[in-house]
């Protein structure tokens, strides 16, 4: 029989099986555990959340090996790793630890300021941030096989992945009146493969699952971004920096689900106590902005 | 992924008014489930609190995280709901939905215990080892009498069915045996995902499964 392993199909089936869920930022086995018994379809493996990234300050790596194979021992769900941009050795690191995905990320300190991994020449499936259309099918092109928006991680301010995700869908909504001989010029605009544009333009979406990221705190952020049209949440500070870990984390998983039905929305957003304290996105000095990393 | 207008519809007679079928809409592929049955011009509801079965004529529960699926299915109270459901109706478990469908996946975590299977979670490994395969799949001459294509199964830290114990049928194996759809009556599981492919013929048993008598001659 003909047999592919670990084909383009698979990488994308994988982010197929994650829709609807939350993926959630855990840095020890121990929280991995109240995020699997919270209902989350997948953990980001880390060191540091974003939101003390941030607050520490200095470069910031992909995580210990040992955390990483630690956490994959605790739980069933997939487990997430982050590299850093364009550091393909990191993602080499993962892929000997047989982790499931590998997130590309702006969220640690980039490693290259011109080119991204080639993420075709891994088995692993990758998952990267976009601000917009252009930036998400470039990293498909470059073998992405889910994209996630960027928002500006670590702060609990959901309007840079509003931002971000409208741009996204808004830009692909535009595309859909275009005509064929305007194609071309907005391919060479926007900085991406003519063939992705026209095959978005055919899909009415991106061609892989597209994640909201980058700022969600409560079940109200996670509807907020699904009915935007976001496929799933990754909720990174803002479970294990709030009151209530494993009220939250549940609320969350239930409130993508119901992301449409505003009754359960309400009952689920009762008593989660403090959500994280977070950082008005706006305040933010230019170079403390994660977003404006990957090319 | 599969897109609505991309795919043509199929040239089947379209069912008779009335008859629609649920996706269980938790999480996972409940979308490229929906697209396909829409493709066999089949009404198609999504399903997410128990008032949402009634009038169904079957159900499919998608490829997903197990555990996710399950959580959810005890917090809005579908668990008996579908257990009634399935004693009446077709259901097909595809990927976590096999292991939902399971009596007993060797760890602890809700499941619906309808069929006489067990199953084993993430058996193939990680996902560096997701697969393809050509598999033969002979009851789906059933629904595909003159169609000798092999079925291509979708793999994805996909489980196995380690026993499958009477009435429960085994419905495909690997080349080495192992295996990875099991039928009893109604009920249908299936450790691969036939919503990844653009070959309507597992949808189309289990729609006969659900009584569309149609589904059986395109």
């Amino acid at each position: 029989m003909a047999t592919q392993v670990a084909s383009y199909k698979v990488k994308v089936g994988l982010a197929q099986m994650l829709k609807g869920g939350v993926i959630m930022d855990v840095v020890t086995p121990e929280q991995a555990k109240i995020a699997e018994d919270a209902g989350a379809v997948a953990v980001m493996a880390l060191e540091r959340v974003p939101a003390d990234i941030r607050k520490q300050g200095g470069v910031a790596r992909m995580s210990d090996p040992e955390l990483i194979l630690k956490i994959m021992d605790a739980v069933s769900i997939p487990v997430m790793a982050k590299v850093r941009i364009g550091h393909f050795v990191e993602a080499q690191i993962l892929e000997a630890l047989g982790v499931d995905y590998i997130d590309e990320s702006e969220v640690l300190t980039p490693a290259d300021e011109e080119h991204h991994i080639d993420k075709h020449a891994f088995k692993v499936p990758f998952v990267c941030g976009a601000r917009n259309l252009g930036e998400a099918l470039r990293r498909i092109a470059e073998g992405a096989a889910m994209i996630r928006t960027k928002g500006e991680a670590g702060t609990g301010d959901v309007v840079e992945a509003v931002r971000h995700a409208r741009a996204v869908l808004g830009e692909i909504r535009r595309l859909q009146t275009m005509a064929e001989e305007e194609l071309y010029t907005y391919a060479k605009e926007i900085g991406a493969p003519l063939a992705l544009v026209r095959e978005v333009k055919e899909l009415g979406r991106l061609p892989v699952v597209n994640f909201a990221a980058g700022g969600i705190a409560t079940p109200a952020d996670a509807a907020l971004m699904m009915q935007l049209g976001m496929d799933g949440i990754f909720v990174g500070s803002g479970i294990f920096k709030s009151e209530d870990p494993p009220r939250r984390a549940a609320a969350i998983v239930k409130a993508v689900t119901h992301y449409n039905d505003p009754a359960i929305l309400a009952e689920v957003s009762k008593g989660l106590g403090e959500p994280m304290r977070g950082q008005q996105a706006a305040d933010l000095p230019a170079e403390a902005r994660l977003a404006g990393r990957g090319w | 992924m599969p897109a609505p207008n991309l795919l043509p519809p199929e040239k089947v007679p379209p069912p008779k008014d009335g008859f629609a079928v649920g996706v269980l809409a938790l999480q996972g592929s409940f979308w490229e489930h929906e697209v396909m049955l829409r493709r066999l011009g089949v009404a198609v509801r999504e399903v997410r609190l128990p008032a949402d079965l009634n009038g169904l004529a079957g159900l499919i529960i998608p490829g997903g995280e197990s555990t996710t699926i399950g959580k959810l299915a005890v917090a809005f109270g579908l668990l008996e709901p579908l257990r009634a459901f399935g004693r009446e109706h077709a259901i097909w478990g595809t990927c976590a939905g096999a292991i939902f469908l399971s009596r007993d996946a060797r760890r602890s975590q809700p499941l619906l215990g309808l069929m006489n299977i067990t199953v084993e979670r993430n058996a193939f490994g990680r996902q560096i080892a997701s697969f393809e395969a050509d598999i033969p799949v002979p009851a789906l001459k059933t629904v595909a009498p003159a169609d000798e294509r092999p079925f291509r199964a979708v793999f994805i830290r996909a489980p196995l069915i380690e026993t499958v114990t009477p009435p429960a049928e085994v419905l495909a194996t690997l080349d080495d045996g192992r295996i990875v759809a099991a039928q009893q009556g109604h009920l249908l599981a299936t450790a691969f995902h036939p919503e990844l492919t653009d070959d309507t013929r597992f949808h189309r048993y289990f729609l006969h499964l659900a009584g569309w008598a149609a589904a059986a001659s395109p």
